[in-house]
């Protein structure tokens, strides 16, 4: 497949493997972030009033989630401000390599070296995440005590343990990333291979081996890849780019798929359906009964959110692929070819999760300049949009834009599930039920989101 | 190690130290050391107003950060000209009260919030000079010796509607003593009826002029601009429970029950007073209706309204309550 080196350009590598550009975005990122702890803590516990509240609900998720996953993978997890405490401290440096850092630099115990953890993180922050979703205070205990795992996890494990094995937002990036037509790969594997001390993984005087534990030379996808681009500055022959390429073309890539991440792919899907109907659908009792959370109702709720995203969509794509093998007749254990059909649900995932975010996200973006102008409640105007009135925006692209959205993601979800089908010898026979299923999410979600 | 790289790494560091310590402080700092006050509102069952006591003094500016927590408040101090600020939920609204007497305020919501929205008040003490006197005038009802909460015996009923127009026309039999601010304010408009017909100036009348005679005695006591003073009053704070006719058919009158209010066990739902029934507005004299209105009604939901009324205001509305039962005079 065609790529264009973005870092070809001498601008855009220095650019890249300067440490000062990254961190004056990072440094910005994280005042942001303590503005939003604070706010969250003394501002007004009234969520569309609150500068956390809509700046990390509305505004940084829309961002996320509408451009800088789909366009640019895991751009964000490079500036991200939660694990930089922790990170410098473990370092003991804040701009490069440079002494001794605190940490004790333990290796992540091999049972944990999984997204099996992340998974069920992504899961436990979701079962609370209504009251999350609107409660100032609660956001930001939840992102304080994400900042302080981190820093924990980073003075005892060695390298970015928090965000490749806990981040419950990380795991959800890096599946996505995948659709991205961006990449970090080595220009040649065969200059990797015979270079003896591999300072990509080991670090250098210029910059920290791989901080989310990836060698380079071995990049097939951009899962684990948190584009920090240390590997741009520590690998002496330049041998490591930045490519635009065509997106998704990780999807395309067999290999190297675990349990655990074919099962994130389930767990997304289910969860972006989940989310859609119990936040935006047009049932009440499910909402109550989320916000409610210790009473009976959340029990029960929890008991259904669980048994859905956990059991019932996973189990109802292994039940389709049994079937597909048993029609094609197609020579693979089930286990085996739903890992293998997983990368396909990447685009219909994503497409899910950007429907969802479309529809809440355009309609309450115009809570953003009030919170600007007075983020900490204290009756400020400093950009005059204080008493700014709510509106909701792009009234007019609705239902069509999530339809459209939708119904691209279903087509290549179909178009790679009957690729991957015949790589695995089953056919269209094999491919079939796994269209059915993902006709039938798409429905699910073109009903709670569009009615 | 490269002198350079650790120029820039203490400047990093000095600009990560600065951010991480130096922005919660800032923060910190301006609210603890700010002379603004912060004052929450809340329904009344998710506290109401918080705090509910504030302090300032005379002469000198209070300033006070107002923010709704919940649902749509409105902020006004009781007997001050300043117009009420509206609170939507969560923006927070800066106003700066300045008060010229000392004395205790009662601050209190001007919007609907919720079935205990009357128990919304806080206080203002306002210290400093000149000291308030002691003991300020008793209340009318309190100078008069009424018992606001006595049985009172059942009036007579007029047939029809009693009018002020036709009263006007036999108005010149009226003896001067009827006339009186103090027979007005004393009488039920039923003791006047009852008097009129025993007066031999106006018993020859039937029951109907009588009544008419009342209506027009009452109209010499109200003008046009009270009633309307007292209309809009009425409109923005009592028309919820006693309804838009007087009826006690408010939209919030079925939400009062006893149980809100000091008896929690009980849960009889409480009805709004009928001021369109003549049996009880015309048993009634001005100034029991001043009185009602000055105290309330001791825990039946009928707020307090002495503290937040000025004594016009709550003559405008008692002018405006014989509406209910009077033909206006043309």
């Amino acid at each position: 497949m065609t790529r264009y080196e973005l870092t070809r350009s001498v601008l855009v590598r220095r650019l890249l493997t300067s440490r000062w550009p990254q961190l004056g975005v990072q440094l910005l990122l994280l005042s942001g972030l303590i503005l939003v702890i604070l706010a969250g803590l003394l501002g007004s516990p009234v969520g569309n009033r609150n500068f956390a509240i809509v700046m990390v609900w509305i505004a940084w998720w829309g961002a996320l989630m509408l451009v800088a996953v789909p366009l640019f993978g895991r751009l964000w997890c490079s500036v991200c401000p939660l694990p930089l405490p922790g990170e410098w401290l473990q370092r003991g440096a804040v701009l490069g390599p440079r002494g001794r850092g605190l940490g004790l630099q333990r290796r992540w115990p091999r049972i944990f070296r999984s997204l099996w953890l992340q998974n069920g993180a992504f899961v436990f922050v979701a079962l609370f995440s209504l009251p999350v979703l609107t409660q100032p205070r609660l956001t930001a205990v939840l992102l304080a005590g994400l900042v302080l795992l981190a820093i924990a996890v980073s003075l005892v494990y060695e390298r970015r343990a928090f965000c490749r094995y806990l981040c419950p937002v990380g795991g959800f990036i890096g599946l996505y990333a995948q659709a991205a037509p961006v990449e970090v790969r080595v220009r040649d594997a065969d200059l990797c291979a015979s270079h003896k001390i591999k300072t990509c993984y080991t670090g250098s005087a210029a910059g920290y081996g791989c901080p989310w534990q990836v060698y380079p030379g071995s990049l097939a996808t951009n899962t684990y890849c948190g584009t920090c681009m240390e590997c741009l500055r520590t690998c002496p022959h330049d041998n490591v780019v930045v490519n635009l390429r065509p997106a998704g073309a990780d999807l395309s890539v067999g290999r190297g798929r675990g349990l655990d991440e074919a099962f994130k792919v389930f767990l997304l899907l289910g969860s972006g359906l989940a989310y859609a109907a119990v936040l935006l659908g047009p049932w009440s009792a499910p909402r109550a009964a989320a916000a409610a959370v210790g009473s009976t109702s959340w029990l029960v709720y929890a008991a259904g959110f669980l048994l859905f995203v956990v059991v019932l969509v996973p189990g109802l794509l292994a039940l389709a692929v049994r079937l597909g093998l048993h029609l094609s007749r197609a020579r693979s254990s089930v286990t085996h070819a739903l890992r293998a059909l997983s990368p396909a649900f990447v685009p219909l995932g994503l497409a899910a999760w950007m429907a969802f975010s479309l529809s809440f996200v355009l309609a309450n973006l115009s809570y953003v300049p009030p919170v600007l102008s007075d983020p900490l409640n204290l009756g400020w105007n400093t950009l005059g949009t204080a008493a700014m009135a709510w509106s909701p925006y792009g009234a007019g692209l609705f239902p069509w834009l999530p339809i459209a959205v939708l119904s691209a993601g279903l087509a290549w979800t179909s178009r790679r599930a009957r690729e991957i089908a015949g790589e695995l010898g089953g056919g269209v026979r094999l491919a079939l039920p796994v269209w059915i299923v993902a006709f039938v999410l798409t429905i699910g979600l073109l009903w709670t989101l569009v009615g | 190690m490269d002198p350079r790289r650790l120029t820039g790494e203490t400047a990093a560091r000095a600009t990560v130290g600065l951010l991480v310590l130096g922005l919660p402080l800032v923060v910190f700092g301006s609210r603890l050391f700010s002379p603004t006050v912060t004052l929450h509102a809340r329904v009344s069952e998710g506290g109401g107003w918080m705090p509910d006591v504030l302090r300032a003094r005379v002469g000198e500016a209070l300033e006070l950060r107002l923010i709704a927590d919940d649902v749509v408040h409105g902020f006004a101090v009781g007997q001050s000209a300043s117009p009420a600020v509206d609170l939507p939920p969560g923006q927070t609204i800066r106003t700066t009260l300045t008060f010229a007497e000392p004395g205790t305020y009662t601050f209190y919501c001007t919007r609907w919030c919720g079935p205990n929205h009357w128990r919304m008040r806080g206080v203002i003490e306002v210290s400093g000079e000149p000291l308030p006197t002691a003991l300020s005038e008793p209340a009318l009802y309190a100078a008069l010796g009424i018992d606001l909460d006595a049985v009172r015996p059942t009036p007579a009923i007029p047939t029809g509607r009693p009018s002020a127009a036709r009263g006007a026309g036999l108005a010149e039999s009226v003896p001067e003593s009827f006339l009186t601010d103090s027979a007005y304010v004393s009488r039920s408009p039923s003791e006047a009826f009852l008097a009129l017909q025993a007066d031999p100036a106006t018993g020859a009348f039937d029951d109907s002029q009588v009544w008419d005679l009342v209506a027009w005695i009452w109209s010499t006591h109200t003008t046009k601009e009270t009633i309307a003073a007292g209309a809009a009053l009425y409109a923005q704070n009592c028309a919820a429970c006693h309804g838009e006719t007087g009826a006690g058919d408010g939209v919030m009158a079925g939400t009062i029950s006893a149980a809100t209010m000091d008896d929690p066990s009980s849960t009889e739902p409480l009805r709004p007073a009928d001021l369109a029934d003549p049996a009880r507005l015309l048993s009634a004299s001005p100034a029991l209706l001043h009185g009602k209105i000055t105290r309330g009604g001791m825990g039946t939901g009928m707020p307090y309204w002495g503290p937040i009324f000025t004594d016009e205001q709550i003559w405008a509305l008692v002018d405006y309550l014989w509406t209910f039962q009077f033909e206006e005079s043309q």
